[in-house]
């Protein structure tokens, strides 16, 4: 980055790169550190439970337990890395989590057995997304605006439906999938869902040309525009990706607490939208990493897992979820700035 | 005066920014109660000095005095306390407050230490608008409902509310009607009989003549000419020394076939937007290179971006091969095989997070992706082969684009278009930035690009690039053509005085 020319110079316009490292492999050793980093947060995690709960934490079934958790908010964050990149935000990811739920969930839909709880599921999801993908992109809303009010308007609707009561699931093939014997070599379903749409996600992001207009979107919308690149379809498809994570994590929610509530998903959009972030995500756009949220979420839901294990209040938590958002920000700014 | 130490001296100042040496041992001198101008053509590092002495940008090297003692200027604020105040171009005004806020803004006067005493406020704001000659504005309007004119008095009353002895002013007549002008400089002459110093930036050399006492030439980062009598240094000799080469320009050499016998690639049938620029029609032929010389705010850009697509005409219409484009359509004209490489690189071309690979490859990714996955070898190889091509250093186009030179940016920026097979290549200042070495090379590649069969519409505020590279020349001023000609028709002094004329004093 020192590289400056100084004129006159011979014609050719050579930059001298004897001596210096090769840029990219900075970038490389920093993507990496990162990564690391996060994975370190982990162990050490995973070592505190380890050592103030041996038997409870290292247990199968409380790691299964805490792998089923960290899919449902773990699905939601996928979607949201990728709104988050392309320089957007969605604020109404819990929303429509407990809207897709619930409408899901009701007698009538009931009806139509698994295939209908599942279709609804993803359908009110997608079609929330699609409404907040023409408002953005085709209204040229604010995505702050545009999905602050669809967070309003969504949960108004799943109380409305609801009248504030719990909708119990009675068909027994979708509560079945959250039962142990549906479990895969000791894995739940659920976990394979997450690690399915991770996979896609991660894909997606980083080999498809979808994720490289998402990225060049995010990183500079005029450049992109000015590139060719239908920048308003862009932004439409991203929150309808997001809509469609929130209608299977609302499904992988209904399967996991085996109902519909109003309440559901809950603040979800902080939890996403923190865990992409320390995950290494740029809040202003441009860059994006499906596992470093995959990362976040884990260290996330290992925190409540072992507060919980420990009988610590969730006041506690809550502080602890703070101090880590805002060392993990820090570390990389820091590694940011030394290039 | 010359008894007393100067006001301010700049001395041996050096900046750089990635990729360009803005600022390359720069003195300046002022006095106190002069009208310092300070000449130059863009990219000369008139913005980047001003920026230094406003204390916005920190020097790399270079000291300055201010009043005989050495002061470094931190931030803004330190250069206000020692009274050095900015006007800018781009006005810094805060819309949704009113005339007095903004005036006071940052030195409210305060009751208690915390209560803003409006009242107060206003009646200061009055008294400096009245010495402003605008008496007329009501401190208590929303800047937003100002004009420009009147915006810019604000500004300026903004800068007296302070204990100020030099003010800069940053093309303060560029959007003045001429007679704001002449209040413009009642104005500076007022300031100047109390003993304040003003910095004068502009590109009219009428107004310097008029107001400057003493003048100051920026040429590539270095003042070729320091404190030169306003008045008398003959028109000539100035403008040779803002165009005069220190290192030689050297241009390709054109080719000896007809280019304008071909039919035409790029047509532009009475394109206009309203405000900005009017009625205009050219053609571009294959193998030609067409450029358009003007100033800033001469509407060169705007053309540009509106042939583009990426503005939406009032009026008329671009073909390519014959063909009517979408107005206002970007993906239109890039599927026609139009390709811009815009003024401002960084925030309109480049993705600066991301590796040459993904800059040059994001206009044609279908080319190498199937159902939308990316064949990132054959990417890499495309991509590889197309800054080869131009050149582009280093040669490995794995390394972020942001660690590459100007003029290799600028590569990129055209290797993108390259790999998309594009015909008409629109160039908007295609060296700003590039430093001298580099340019004669970027030249090259544009006049090959041009024998290789691509129309090539050129947009440039130095002349003598306009000159040197292109077949055929529009000079535009204040968004119209004033003259059409082949370039050995034309040389730097005509086209500057077709550029400069109609300045209001001339």
């Amino acid at each position: 980055m020192t590289q400056h020319a100084s004129p006159p110079r011979d014609s050719t316009g050579k930059v001298p790169s004897a001596g210096e490292p090769p840029a990219w492999r900075g970038l490389m050793a920093r993507a990496d550190v990162r990564t690391l980093s996060l994975l370190g947060v982990l162990a050490v995690l995973i070592l505190i439970g380890g050592i103030t709960k041996p038997d409870e934490f290292l247990d199968t079934r409380n790691l299964q337990l805490v792998l089923t958790q960290a899919s449902v908010i773990g699905v939601v964050t996928v979607g949201m890395t990728f709104v988050i990149t392309s320089g957007g935000i969605d604020l109404s990811v819990g929303a429509i989590v407990a809207l897709a739920s619930v409408w899901a969930t009701t007698v009538a839909t009931q009806e139509y057995g698994f295939g209908g709880i599942l279709f609804t599921a993803v359908i009110v999801g997608v079609g929330c997304g699609l409404v907040n993908g023409m408002l953005i992109a085709y209204g040229a809303m604010v995505p702050f605006i545009a999905t602050l009010a669809m967070l309003a308007s969504a949960r108004g609707l799943a109380l409305q439906i609801t009248d504030g009561k719990t909708q119990i699931v009675t068909v027994p093939s979708v509560l079945d999938l959250g039962e142990r014997d549906a479990y895969v070599l000791g894995i739940p379903p659920l976990v394979m869902v997450f690690a399915v749409v991770t996979i896609i996600g991660w894909l997606i992001l980083n080999r498809t040309t979808f994720g490289r207009r998402t990225v060049a979107v995010g990183g500079n919308a005029e450049a992109a525009r000015l590139a060719g690149i239908d920048v308003r379809r862009q932004r439409l498809y991203l929150y309808l990706l997001s809509g469609l994570c929130c209608g299977i994590a609302a499904f992988l929610l209904i399967v996991l607490s085996g109902s519909g509530q109003n309440t559901n998903g809950n603040l979800y959009e902080l939890d996403a939208i923190a865990a992409a972030i320390i995950g290494g995500t740029l809040l202003s756009g441009g860059r994006g990493t499906i596992t470093g949220s995959v990362l976040g979420v884990l260290v996330f839901t290992t925190i409540t897992n072992i507060f919980a294990l420990n009988n610590l209040q969730s006041d506690v938590q809550q502080i602890a979820k703070g101090a880590i958002i805002v060392a993990a920000v820090l570390v990389q700014r820091r590694t940011a700035s030394t290039t | 005066m010359a008894s007393e130490p100067p006001l301010l001296t700049m001395s041996g100042i050096t900046k750089s920014f990635p990729g360009v040496r803005a600022l390359d041992g720069v003195d300046l001198d002022v006095q106190a109660g002069e009208v310092h101008c300070l000449l130059g053509q863009n990219g000369a590092g008139k913005s980047t000095l001003i920026k230094v002495l406003a204390g916005a940008h920190q020097p790399d090297t270079g000291t300055i005095h201010w009043r005989g003692e050495a002061v470094t200027l931190r931030s803004p604020i330190a250069a206000m306390r020692l009274g050095i105040a900015t006007i800018y171009q781009e006005l810094d005004l805060v819309e949704h407050l009113s005339v007095a806020e903004n005036v006071h803004l940052g030195h409210e006067p305060t009751a208690a230490g915390f209560v803003v005493r409006g009242k107060a406020a206003r009646a200061s704001t009055a008294r400096l608008l009245k010495r402003l000659g605008h008496p007329e504005i009501d401190p208590a309007r929303l800047v937003g409902e100002l004009s420009a004119a009147q915006q810019q008095i604000v500004s300026m009353a903004r800068a007296l509310s302070h204990d100020v002895r030099l003010i800069v002013m940053d093309e303060p007549s560029a959007a003045l009607d001429p007679d704001e002008v002449d209040n413009l400089f009642r104005i500076v002459g007022d300031l100047t009989a109390d003993g304040v110093a003003v910095v004068y930036i502009s590109h009219r050399l009428e107004e310097i003549r008029r107001i400057g006492d003493r003048v100051t030439v920026l040429k590539d980062g270095r003042a070729v000419a320091g404190g030169l009598p306003a008045k008398t240094t003959p028109t000539r000799e100035v403008v040779a020394l803002m165009t005069g080469r220190n290192v030689e320009y050297v241009f390709p050499e054109r080719p000896t076939r007809d280019v304008t016998a071909g039919k035409p690639l790029l047509e532009v049938r009475g394109l206009a937007r309203e405000g900005e620029f009017e009625p205009l029609d050219l053609t571009v032929r294959p193998g030609e290179i067409v450029g358009l010389a003007g100033l800033v705010g001469s509407g060169r850009s705007e053309i540009l971006e509106t042939v583009y697509g990426a503005r939406k005409p009032t009026a008329g219409q671009v073909l390519v091969d014959g063909q009517a484009l979408r107005p206002g359509s970007v993906r239109a004209a890039v599927r026609a095989g139009l390709g811009l490489a815009p003024e401002e690189r960084k925030a309109q071309a480049l993705l600066m997070l991301e590796s040459v690979t993904r800059n040059v490859s994001v206009s044609s990714m279908s080319r190498f992706s199937r159902g939308g996955w990316i064949d990132r070898t054959a990417e890499l190889r495309a991509a590889r082969a197309a800054t080869r091509e131009l050149s582009l250093r280093p040669d490995n186009p794995s390394v972020p684009v942001r660690t590459l030179s100007g003029g290799n940016q600028q590569k990129a920026v055209l290797a993108r278009w390259l790999l998309r097979g594009c015909r008409v290549l629109l160039l908007d200042e295609p060296t700003r930035g590039v430093d001298v070495g580099a340019r004669a090379e970027l030249y090259a590649v544009v006049r090959r690009l041009a024998d290789e069969g691509l129309a090539v519409l050129l947009v440039s505020s130095e002349v003598p690039e306009v000159l040197g590279l292109a077949d055929r020349v529009l000079v535009l001023r204040e968004g119209r053509v004033v003259h059409t000609a082949p370039t050995r028709e034309l040389d730097e002094h005509r086209v500057l005085d077709l550029v400069m004329e109609g300045s209001p004093a001339s």
